[in-house]
């Protein structure tokens, strides 16, 4: 068996991780975990990762998780093109600075901004009070902010003049509010150009491939009482 | 100019940075930031870093943020020993592995006792005892994943050895035990897996990298901490209120 990729592209790490194995051609077989059937919090999974949660690798007997620490085993094991993670030793520290800050501003925000604004109301069916909603929008607001002013300036992508891991781990969180109907990218020009010199350096295909499932993320038919149970206390855990 | 470090010993990564940098001889310049009185919401520190936030490494012109970017710059241009971030593929992804899930469940979730029983009420507030209550089995759920995921049956964190893993872990949980927080209780292979990390450091470095934040409690008492100032109230405020 070679290397398997247990994913949903409904999750943000999930994309990233998708889009950069495609994007180098690195042979994996998919396998789906359906995040809104529950299938994470199954007992099969729970043999793949015992956190239940997904991206999860599988390289033989080698069972990896953390998409930050699949991204670099990826990039590593296949020797990708060297601006996704510079041998330079400033520039891969901008990455790996990169990489740890968006845990727990950028990935944060925009989770809460898709669970907030529309997987709550129309997917579960419960109602978010306007305060909530309105301090996820401000937080995301001032991560964008953070994310223009600190990261990008006046850069071609993140961290310098090519792509490099952060950007793809970026982008694909800021798809996330996209998908709930969030003006990301209006009022916001430079990051509108970011997107556009990311989406063309990935390939439109493949972007457009990888985020079909987001973006059609608020056609999803409410869940029903018993699946609606299960995930309760997951996604409650999760946007904390 | 050398290599300085903008720290403060009150700080878990900045403790991380210190006593990795102190550990591996790394020659460096301290400067300390006064984190409670707000010296990081200062003009002057925003130059340094525009997040306002310890550690920061400055290596002349190059500025870096972030514990763990800081811990992988210095272990690779100062060649520490291997196993603090090893070179062999999947034990430095396990290192990652680590580093990913703490971002998640430990950073955030164990700097909370600190707030509530010292640094919210240097401000007046005091935090709801249901929060309280929710961040202490939250700290539980997480030294449960600790202790059978990631330390399991082995030496240390990622591996049978000492890694960037073990450090930002032992920090990060010295921060509630520093308010009273009997974390290791009941708990002997996370005790020995603690003990392990010290005696690794030596009882110096730790005594030295440890005895400020081990204090707090009796500077609280005492009232010798510093008075925060009024411009760094909003962002302390904040903090708080994100407290689940």
């Amino acid at each position: 068996m070679g290397l398997e990729l247990y994913l949903d592209l409904l999750s943000q790490p999930c994309r990233a991780v998708y889009i950069f194995a495609k994007k180098n051609g690195i042979p994996f077989e998919l396998r789906i975990v359906d995040l809104i059937k529950g299938q994470h919090l199954s007992d099969a999974f729970a043999q793949v990762n015992p956190l239940k949660k997904v991206p999860a690798l599988k390289d033989g007997d080698f069972t990896l998780t953390e998409s930050v620490a699949i991204l670099l085993y990826l990039t590593r094991k296949y020797k990708v093109p060297d601006y996704w993670y510079p041998q330079d030793l400033q520039a891969r520290a901008r990455v790996d600075e990169y990489l740890a800050w968006q845990h727990t501003t950028l990935r944060r925000s925009c989770l809460r901004a898709l669970w907030h604004k529309m997987m709550f109301p129309a997917f579960l069916g419960e109602p978010v009070s306007p305060q909530t909603l309105a301090a996820t929008l401000v937080e995301l607001d001032v991560t964008l902010q953070l994310l223009e002013d600190k990261f990008l300036q006046n850069k071609a992508f993140l961290t310098g003049p090519h792509i490099s891991l952060a950007d793809l781990v970026a982008i694909t969180e800021l798809m996330h509010p996209v998908g709930a109907g969030c003006q990301v990218f209006e009022g916001r020009p430079k990051l509108a150009t970011w997107r556009q010199r990311v989406e063309a350096a990935v390939g439109e295909d493949l972007f457009r491939e990888a985020h079909e499932v987001i973006l059609k993320a608020k056609d999803f038919p409410p869940a029903d009482p018993t699946i609606k149970q299960k995930l309760m206390p997951w996604v409650l855990a999760m946007i904390q | 100019m050398g290599l300085e470090l903008y720290l403060n010993l009150l700080s878990q990564p900045s403790r991380a940075v210190y006593i990795f940098a102190k550990k591996n001889g790394i020659p460096f310049e301290l400067r300390t930031v006064d984190i409670i009185k707000g010296q990081h919401r200062s003009k002057e520190f925003f130059q340094i870093n525009s997040l306002q936030k310890v550690p920061v490494l400055k290596d002349g012109d190059f500025i870096l943020t972030e514990s763990s970017a800081i811990l992988i710059y210095l272990s690779c241009k100062y060649q520490t020993a291997d196993h603090w971030y090893p070179s062999d593929l999947q034990a430095r992804a396990r290192v990652h592995e680590y580093l990913g899930w703490h971002a998640d469940c430990i950073r955030g979730t164990f700097g909370v006792p600190m707030w509530v029983q010292v640094l919210g009420p240097l401000i007046g507030v005091q935090v709801p005892e249901e929060k309280v209550e929710r961040n202490r089995t939250a700290i539980d759920q997480a030294l449960q994943w600790l202790e059978n995921k990631f330390l399991g049956d082995r030496l240390f964190l990622a591996g049978q050895q000492v890694t960037l893993a073990d450090l930002m872990a032992l920090e990060e949980l010295m921060q509630p035990v520093a308010v009273g927080y009997e974390l290791f209780k009941g708990r002997p292979r996370l005790a020995a897996w603690r003990e392990r990390v010290e005696a690794f450091l030596g009882a110096e470095l730790c005594q030295e990298a440890h005895s400020l934040i081990l204090s707090i409690l009796e500077q609280a008492a005492k009232k010798t901490l510093p008075t925060p100032l009024p411009e760094v109230y909003p962002t302390m405020l904040l903090r708080i209120a994100r407290i689940p």
